[in-house]
């Protein structure tokens, strides 16, 4: 559904976006993720057809989006990052006038309208000011305006930035209700909304394309052999030193660290030499100590741990 | 076209519900009705003195003393008012980033420009068409000619045309509303006073400036001369910024 292959762009001197080349299927919901200015909205701003690569092309929907721009622009959907609607209409008439605009026929406009508000939930402000809508509504009218004419892919940049945590859901639930037949391409910096809605995640960093994957497998192969075994976070009353020796006597552990201690009690991070889980061996030894433990979690690698992995690896040569 | 007239008429509602038509028009319509009771009241006191000498009676005409004069002064005035209609269509969507939903939307840049400037000429026809009354009242109590009647409103109505075309060029250059209307105002006023310098030039440049000049071919037309070189005048400079403005809308995209 969608192609790229050896995508650049150029800002003058600077390089927005380097030698990008993935395919998409139909159906997929695919997470473009980096920090700030990775390349994100330029990318999807290329695949959208607003701006014209430098080098490289790409095709969207089985059209070139250089030379069949006003094809590709029928059959997608497009959400920016800063959902730039024309606030002075009223919801009716913003989705009436980007039906006209997207060639809409005037046959079934109605209904398909009535279906784009209610899958977006925008049937209470229908007939209200956009620039009266709050943030949380303000986003589904754009999501709603991207869904009108039923295109075959959606390009979503940061759909739930600036949005309230229930809001964030809301909008991920109605996310996560288009996908299907749809194929979704939607960009974050915000890393649990890869985990919750993708199946599969392309990491940019500094315009190049440093991983791609599904998040699972990402996990296993970025970090399978940097991060080394389990990770055990430890809180335990008594003096961090002699916490500290009890913990590294406990047999497979590599590492101990002291977080900080406050109040007489100390926390600490212990690695272990492989992915077997040490906590139990690690009660065993406290309790032999004479030490209270106060609380003890395994954390597994988290997409966290892969994009800072992923990015601090480029930083430092 | 379907396309053309929905942004065609979502443009002309922003300007009617908004206060921008209502202030523009008003202001339009107050300074347009001074001059005209000005012109008026200087002729009616032309003709009381005219009723002593015959001779000069018959060099008293409405058409040369009061609308070729009434026609000139609302050239001006439009001059002033048309940059604060146009400067908004394309800087303000671009400052606001709607521009990014609206060109990834199947429409082209030429029925956008197309709707945009359709819009700006309907608030302008119908900022001219207010002032139909000044001329209906010489009819109440004078017989004007109509011919030059006719040939003056189309001249200041072409001449607008033009105004609006410079005006939507230069807001596709500019993100701010200042500036572009800054740049209309400049450039309509330019064309306006081009002729002045001619007796200083000489000249093939002094036909050339004097072609240019915006004045010379609404001063024509304000006599009821309708000539087919006015009016080519004003749909070439018309055809020549709307050129430019889709030329700008292009460029941007691959500056940007």
């Amino acid at each position: 559904m969608i192609e790229v292959s050896s995508l650049s762009k150029r800002y003058g001197a600077r390089d927005a976006v380097v030698d990008l080349t993935f395919r998409v299927p139909a159906g997929e919901i695919v997470g473009i993720l980096g920090p700030n200015g990775a390349g994100k909205t330029t990318t999807l701003r290329m695949l959208t057809g607003y701006l014209p690569p430098t080098a490289g092309s790409a095709r969207v929907a089985g059209h070139d989006v250089a030379t069949q721009s006003m094809q590709v622009r029928e059959r997608i959907g497009y959400l920016p990052e800063s959902v730039p609607l024309y606030r002075d209409l009223t919801v009716s008439a913003y989705l009436d006038l980007v039906a006209t605009l997207k060639g809409m026929p005037k046959a079934g406009r109605r209904d398909h309208i009535a279906s784009v508000v209610d899958a977006c939930g925008l049937a209470e402000v229908y007939a209200r000011r956009i620039g009266a809508l709050s943030r949380g509504y303000r986003q589904r009218t754009g999501l709603a305006q991207a869904l009108l004419n039923d295109p075959g892919v959606l390009f979503l940049d940061e759909p739930t930035v600036g949005l309230d945590p229930r809001q964030i859901v809301e909008i991920r639930e109605l996310i996560r209700s288009l996908a299907g037949k749809r194929t979704i391409m939607l960009s974050t910096h915000i890393l649990p909304e890869v985990g919750h809605l993708c199946q599969r995640v392309l990491i940019i960093h500094r315009g190049r394309l440093v991983s791609d994957g599904p998040p699972d497998e990402l996990r296993e192969r970025v970090l399978g052999s940097a991060r080394g075994g389990a990770l055990v976070e430890i809180e335990a009353r008594g003096e961090s030193g002699a916490i500290a020796a009890t913990l590294r006597a406990v047999a497979g552990v590599t590492d101990v660290e002291v977080v900080d201690t406050h109040d007489g009690i100390t926390r600490l991070r212990v690695r272990a030499a492989t992915d077997a889980d040490p906590r139990e061996a690690i009660a065993d030894a406290l309790s032999g100590a004479r030490i209270a433990l106060r609380a003890m979690t395994i954390s597994a690698a988290t997409l966290e741990d892969v994009f800072m992995h992923l990015v601090t690896r480029e930083d430092t040569p | 076209m379907n396309k053309v007239f929905a942004l065609y008429r979502r443009e002309l509602a922003y300007y009617f519900q908004s206060p921008v038509a209502y202030a523009v028009t008003t202001l339009f319509l107050l300074l347009g009705g001074y001059f005209f009771y000005n012109y008026l009241g200087y002729f009616n006191l032309e003709s009381l003195r005219a009723m002593q000498s015959p001779m000069q009676s018959r060099m008293l005409s409405l058409t040369s003393s009061v609308l070729a004069p009434l026609f000139g002064n609302l050239s001006s005035v439009m001059l002033l008012m048309l940059p604060l209609i146009t400067m908004r269509l394309f800087a303000e969507e671009r400052r606001s980033g709607s521009a990014e939903l609206l060109f990834t939307y199947p429409v082209s840049d030429a029925q956008v420009i197309a709707g945009k400037f359709l819009a700006a000429v309907t608030v302008h026809a119908v900022m001219l068409a207010m002032t139909l009354p000044y001329p209906a009242l010489l009819y109440y109590f004078a017989r004007p000619e109509t011919g030059a009647i006719f040939s003056g409103y189309l001249g200041l109505f072409l001449m607008g045309v033009s105004f609006v075309a410079m005006g939507v060029f230069f807001s596709a250059l500019s993100e701010s509303q200042l500036v572009a209307g800054a740049l209309t105002f400049g450039c309509a006023l330019l064309f306006l006073v081009i002729g002045w310098i001619t007796p200083f030039v000489g000249g093939a440049a002094a036909a050339v400036l004097s072609q240019l000049s915006m004045m010379k071919h609404l001063d024509a037309m304000s006599r009821g001369i309708i000539d087919t070189n006015d009016l080519v005048f004003y749909l070439n400079l018309t055809v020549f910024f709307l050129f430019l403005c889709a030329r700008v809308l292009d460029s941007a995209r691959w500056r940007s």
